[in-house]
């Protein structure tokens, strides 16, 4: 629907920026903007369906919502002062990545040379609680509206005639109106600004689920390794929460996800450490022909196979930490139309075993954010199509050929026919063996 | 008597004598409402702001000492001579100017009045008048900190009184900024046959070689009138990409930044008023 006429003295109130969706994307978005030297005098709004969240009080126990967050990610984070907070309330570096086949041998150590931290795990209510703060620290310039559903968007004519608004109108469940230069749409996978945009998405449910559970290790160890063991079913991976706890991300069937769930906690456990355990799933074939080729290898380089460790075993789980959630793939044809630009899983959503959903959604907020900010020092209109395009090529190029490769990954690797668990196996063990292809992933 | 003469003859002020073509006028009458469709007639002077704001800023910045967050032109009164429907009068606002744009077109004025209209913000930084440059001069005499002339001198009839207007109004140290377009065989050859016939860059007849304006021509009108010029940019315009970049050469585009003399130096014209009382004395001597 076209914005009526309508005299600008009785008109909704005018924000240069509306982000819709106040989850870790969205809430990062408004805060890197309001944190921004040329948003100094610009009014942002950020819009939130649900209400105001205490985070104050974080408890004891570790949440089952975890995220893996990226040097880079932490970079942003500290941008707006939120990585700081992070850092203070808690966090687990990790200095290594080990993932492994469940049906051969082959594995692949991902280490940082210098040992530093490869990334962190942190839970995703310690990284709402940073933003928050930072949102405060910046509510003379961002507002941030709760129980704030967005209801509808009216779209303004590209080249508006002299009549009509030129702004996004956004109608809230309640009524209330608001009029923006440029719309953010931050409202994850289901997104709503992505629809009544009309944008393409591509998008395929897996039939797997994801379970997640907090752990508790059977001896406490200095846990700074994350584990991804890749079974038939699909990955299984163990996160560091601290040296005593990790956190399980395990993507299986959807009827195994709902065994997973009923059943009680020691037999849960010892599925869990069954998975990472168990060489069920070897062949004599497979494994002969894996260790011929590893041989190969280390005649050609000798450093090119790794130290195998042994990841911990788990004793318990947390109860009520036990939860599951549908997984699908996701990707917007268009990131960006006039006044409006799409980040986070509105834009592109990623199955979890590379760990990247978050880290594509704050790669995204450091380059609309960057190129918002050279448009308003400019004095440029901020809902122009000429930088948002800019946003969208850097990072569709970016992340599509991340999605396309997690994407293959997961099939490759929801078999266990031979021939193709030859080839991954083979494929893992090149791929460790050569170091400039470890290091680009 | 003979010098009330020439004293009439010297007046800027008539109308009668202005430096405004109203053959140009007619021609940007027709486009009026074409203005701010980016991807329209006026495509290249949307892109044209990439460099010409930062251009401007970056000058400014660089010789202020008050630096306001997210306003980088605070407390800064910009004259936009020939702002059209206001392209580059919304910018300058946007970034904290008080703009004052002039246009004889009164069709542009209406655009540039209309499209503000919807930012309530920006609609207070920005002036706009339907009016010539001689027009405002008596009342605006030393007013402005910055004057903006960009691809309009190209279109005056009478540039060396554009400029002596443009001291004028212009307080003393003030900057004029101008863009324009050169006169040689390339910029004939690029910007009339190129752009205009074949390519469609620039609306058919907007731009007469003629009045093409070379910079040693503008560098020495601009210092005979008491400005320095501090800054002359070659422009190039990429058709394939759509966008601006500065370059050496000056054969086709250019950018001018010229600094009006201080209040201590002595302007080259003496104000009429003290001729009259000069020559009165004498006459009531005679």
């Amino acid at each position: 629907p076209r914005a009526p006429l309508r005299s600008a003295a009785s008109a909704p109130p005018l924000y240069d920026v509306v982000v819709s969706g106040g989850g870790m994307v969205g809430s990062a978005m408004a805060a890197v903007l309001g944190h921004d030297i040329h948003f100094h005098d610009k009014k942002i709004a950020l819009l939130e369906a649900g209400p105001r969240k205490d985070y104050d009080h974080l408890p004891d126990s570790y949440s089952n919502r975890v995220s893996s967050i990226s040097p880079g990610s932490a970079t942003l984070l500290s941008s707006c002062g939120a990585w700081d907070h992070v850092c203070s309330l808690r966090l687990k570096p990790f200095r290594r990545m080990q993932v492994w086949d469940a049906c051969s041998e082959a594995m692949i150590v991902f280490e940082k040379d210098d040992l530093d931290d490869m990334g962190y795990i942190v839970e995703n209510d310690v990284i709402m609680s940073a933003l928050t703060k930072q949102l405060d620290a910046v509510a003379d310039r961002v507002e941030v509206f709760y129980r704030s559903k967005a209801v509808g968007y009216t779209w303004p004519l590209p080249s508006h005639s002299c009549d009509t608004s030129p702004w996004v109108q956004v109608e809230l469940a309640d009524g209330r109106r608001l009029q923006t230069k440029l719309l953010i749409g931050a409202d994850g996978h289901n997104s709503v600004v992505r629809k009544e945009a009309e944008i393409q998405n591509i998008e395929h449910q897996y039939d797997q689920s994801a379970v997640v559970a907090t752990l508790h290790l059977s001896e406490a160890t200095d846990n700074n390794v994350a584990w991804q063991r890749f079974l038939p079913t699909g990955p299984i991976a163990l996160l560091p929460l601290s040296d005593t706890a990790s956190s399980l991300v395990w993507s299986t069937s959807h009827d195994h996800a709902s065994e997973l769930l009923a059943m009680d906690e020691e037999s849960f456990v010892d599925s869990i450490n069954s998975a990472f355990w168990s060489n069920i799933n070897h062949s004599d074939f497979i494994d002969t022909a894996g260790a011929m080729f590893r041989s190969a290898i280390s005649l050609l380089k000798p450093s090119g196979t790794a130290v195998r460790q042994l990841p911990p075993s788990v004793a318990k789980v947390d109860p009520e930490s036990r939860a599951t959630f549908p997984l699908g793939m996701g990707h917007a044809t268009e990131y960006v139309q006039h006044r409006v630009a799409l980040i986070g899983d509105a834009a592109h959503r990623v199955h979890p075993l590379a760990g990247q959903g978050v880290n594509l959604g704050f790669g995204d907020i450091a380059c609309l954010a960057h190129h918002l900010s050279a448009a308003a020092f400019n004095g440029s209109d901020l809902g122009s199509l000429k930088h948002l395009l800019k946003f969208e090529t850097e990072r569709q190029r970016h992340n599509v050929s991340l999605i396309a490769a997690t994407d293959v990954l997961k099939r490759l690797y929801s078999t266990t026919l031979a021939p193709l668990v030859l080839l991954r196996t083979w494929g893992l063990q090149a791929t460790n063996a050569l170091p400039p292809v470890k290091v680009r992933i | 008597q003979l010098s009330l003469f020439r004293f009439t003859m010297k007046r800027p002020f008539s109308t009668s004598h202005s430096s405004v073509d109203s053959k140009e006028m007619k021609k940007f009458q027709l486009l009026a409402h074409k203005w701010w469709d980016e991807e329209g007639e006026y495509a290249a002077l949307h892109s044209m702001n990439d460099i010409r704001v930062p251009f401007i800023r970056d000058t400014l910045l660089s010789m202020s000492s008050n630096y306001h967050l997210g306003n980088p032109l605070s407390g800064i009164k910009i004259l936009d001579v020939g702002c059209g429907g206001g392209l580059l009068s919304e910018p300058l606002g946007r970034l904290g100017a008080s703009v004052t744009g002039i246009d004889p077109v009164e069709d542009n004025i209406r655009t540039a009045d209309r499209h503000k209209s919807f930012d309530l913000v920006l609609a207070k930084r920005i002036q706009y008048k339907s009016s010539s440059l001689e027009e405002i001069v008596e009342e605006s005499m030393e007013t402005f900190d910055v004057i903006v002339a960009s691809e309009v001198v190209e279109h005056v009839a009478d540039l060396e009184m554009f400029i002596k207007c443009c001291s004028q109004v212009l307080k003393p140290d003030g900057s004029l900024f101008i863009t324009t377009i050169n006169k040689t065989q390339l910029s004939y050859v690029l910007g009339i046959v190129v752009a205009e016939k074949i390519m469609g860059i620039v609306p058919e007849g907007t731009h007469e070689w003629e009045k093409f304006v070379p910079p040693e021509e503008l560098e020495h009108l601009l210092e005979s009138s008491g400005f320095s010029v501090k800054t002359v940019n070659g422009m190039l315009y990429n058709p394939l990409s759509g966008s601006w970049s500065w370059t050496e050469s000056t054969s086709l585009n250019y950018a001018v930044h010229a600094v009006k003399a201080g209040a201590r130096a002595h302007a080259t014209d003496i104000p009429p008023e003290t001729d009259i009382q000069q020559h009165s004395a004498t006459a009531g001597t005679a």
